[in-house]
């Protein structure tokens, strides 16, 4: 399954209709593993609705999607999950009367055996020695038995990321990590996901250019539900349509 | 660390007025009052499991429990030709083993629905079952149900007895309770809060939501039937009256009122309904009842949606601050301990 000449995720022709609007269509794509891959696109271009259909939020109306060589129609979330996928949202999607530790810890269980467990895990037993290398390994080392709902929004989002890198990971989907985050946040976020081993594969959706260009191998960019380009980071800075489309929506 | 040992001052005692509570009250006290509050709890606490770290409100509770005491009549002692006559220990296995699987189907039915729609669903499965259970004559002996019904004499001690039928639902009140808070720290109750606060994330978290929210159905009928072995044994018999929609609405009330949030809530609801159902009486006409429950109930749901459990935690909360207040600044040890609170709460 993990050989190389695999392609971590393989879209042929995926669309998704919700009534009469069609948020994705006939979406190509294929992530090499290991590759570092940006997603561009202005608002509602369909970009977190690729991810929901890669992770399974919900299922696609067209097309087919693969994962690692294994075809994903019919198979739940949580199958994708155990089988490497992770992915962020868009908006924190944290326990929030939870803390830090409780967060982690119930990520971790999910791709681990023992879901319904009635006995507590021993305080230093090796599943917590993971849930406090887990935060130390997203900068949350000090934090982890503050609530999540009193910590700030980069935390937040350092957490998400966290929540993301429990078990063994392949394919990582990471929604606008670093919306609304400060500068030196998004600098720190940045550099954690630049940071992630080589073999993961990562796929970024980040509305800014800059970042995305400089964590990126390759860039896709979409455009009302369909894909416009795709290219190296060169090819897309260099690109006339992107200009107009993209940073044209951004504005100035 | 002071706010630490105030918790642990406080249930020490709480235990010490309870273990000690029947020798100083009157026999109706030990029973009437003590017994049915403790038996009333645990059934409550069932809902508790579900609602407070499931959000999933189920009216099915006092179904459960009424099943195990069905169960309990049937494969024990009664006063009818009915039935198989097992030893105690057994009767009481196939009772809450029975309660179990009600739960699980129940869950299995109601699983997907969330909110009023949960609700509905579950108080038709209790009406359809009491209304069952009065038509059916081969097992649950139609209108009349059983009577005769016995607590066991184990080694000397006459469990119907009020003093040891009271320590006997302290015993199972106990556990139930210890349990629940323990349950919430268990990799299977975290699992359960984090689908009551969001399904989505723990479905791309790895987590089978519908088998969980099915596993908690179980657990909270191997409750609910603890709490109706003790009910049937309480009362001597069981009928369907004891389950149609009155009594279902009774262990909601208790519930909301002690508050759903904490475990120890049900057994507070449980002692304020029972006190006001023996004692309402002499104040206003029986037929008012339901008015006055109804009232008590919307003034607690109004000013506590915690239920009086919320309430008093605010007022220890006020009474902390106050004392944090006269603290110097800098003194902030107390937060991490407020959430660790919060999180077992
Ligand atoms: N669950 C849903 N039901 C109905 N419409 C939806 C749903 N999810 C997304 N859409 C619509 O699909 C389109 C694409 O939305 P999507 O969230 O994928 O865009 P996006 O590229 O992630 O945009 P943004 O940069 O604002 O996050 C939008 O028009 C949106 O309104
Ligand atoms: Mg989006």
């Amino acid at each position: 399954m993990s050989a190389s000449d695999v392609n971590a995720l393989e879209l042929v022709d995926v669309g998704r209709r919700f009534g009469a609007l069609a948020a994705v269509s006939n979406v190509d794509l294929t992530v090499a593993q290991g590759e570092r891959r940006a997603l561009l696109g202005a608002n509602g271009a369909g970009k977190s609705t690729l991810f929901n259909l890669i992770a399974g939020d919900f299922p696609a109306t067209d097309g087919s999607i693969s994962l690692l060589g294994r075809d994903l129609s019919g198979v739940p979330a949580r199958e994708r999950t155990r089988m490497g996928l992770r992915r962020t949202y868009q908006n924190s999607s944290l326990f929030a009367q939870l803390t830090v530790a409780d967060n982690l810890f119930i990520a971790l269980r999910g791709v681990r055996p023992g879901r319904f467990s009635l006995r507590r895990p021993h305080r230093r037993g090796d599943e917590m020695q993971r849930v406090v290398a887990l935060a130390e390994r997203v900068g949350m080392g000090g934090w982890l038995d503050h609530r999540v709902a009193d910590l700030s929004h980069g935390q937040q989002r350092q957490l998400e990321l966290g929540m993301a890198l429990v078990g063994e990971p392949q394919v990582l989907l990471l929604d606008e990590p670093a919306a609304g985050l400060s500068p030196a946040e998004r600098t720190h976020l940045l550099a954690l996901i630049v940071g992630l081993p080589p073999s993961l594969t990562v796929v970024l959706i980040e509305h800014d250019l800059d970042i995305a260009l400089r964590a990126a191998d390759r860039v896709t960019v979409m455009h009302n539900g369909r894909l416009l380009v795709e290219g190296t980071p060169g090819e897309i800075r260099a690109n006339q349509q992107v200009r107009d489309i993209y940073l044209g929506s951004q504005g100035n | 660390m002071r706010v630490c040992a105030g918790r642990t001052a406080a249930w020490l005692a709480l235990a010490v007025v309870v273990a000690f509570y029947p020798l100083v009250v009157p026999g109706f006290w030990t029973y009437q009052i003590g017994a049915q509050s403790l038996l009333f709890g645990v059934i409550a606490l069932s809902l508790n499991l579900l609602a407070g770290y499931g959000g999933m409100v189920s009216l099915a509770q006092m179904a459960i429990a009424g099943a195990a005491g069905y169960a309990t009549a049937y494969f024990g002692v009664n006063s009818t030709d009915l039935g198989i006559a097992l030893p105690w220990p057994l009767t009481v296995l196939t009772a809450i083993a029975l309660g179990t699987l009600f739960g699980a189907v129940v869950g299995a039915i109601s699983v997907r629905t969330r909110g009023i729609y949960c609700l509905m669903i579950t108080l038709a499965i209790a009406v359809g079952f009491s209304l069952f259970a009065r038509q059916n004559y081969s097992v649950f002996n139609g209108f009349n149900g059983f009577a005769g019904v016995r607590a066991p004499a184990v080694a000397g001690i006459d469990f119907n007895e009020p003093v040891p039928f009271y320590y006997l639902t302290l015993g199972v009140a106990a556990v139930a309770l210890g349990w629940l808070y323990h349950f919430s720290r268990t990799p299977f109750g975290m699992a359960l809060q984090g689908i009551r606060d969001n399904p989505r994330r723990m479905r791309t978290l790895g987590f089978d939501v519908i088998r969980l929210r099915i596993a908690a159905f179980a657990l909270s009928g191997l409750i609910a039937a603890a709490g109706g072995v003790l009910f049937v044994w309480y009362n001597g018999r069981i009928s369907p009256g004891a389950i149609d929609v009155q009594p279902t609405i009774d262990i909601l009330i208790i519930s909301v009122v002690g508050g759903m949030a904490s475990p120890l809530g049900a057994f507070v609801g449980a002692v304020a309904f029972v006190l006001l159902q023996n004692f309402a009486i002499d104040l206003i006409s029986p037929d008012r009842f339901n008015t006055l429950i109804g009232l008590a109930f919307l003034v607690v749901v109004l000013f506590s949606p915690e239920g009086l459990t919320g309430i008093a935690q605010r007022l220890m909360r006020g009474l902390r601050g106050a004392v944090r207040a006269e603290r110097p600044p800098g003194d902030r040890e107390t937060s991490t301990e407020e959430a660790t609170a919060r999180r077992i709460s």
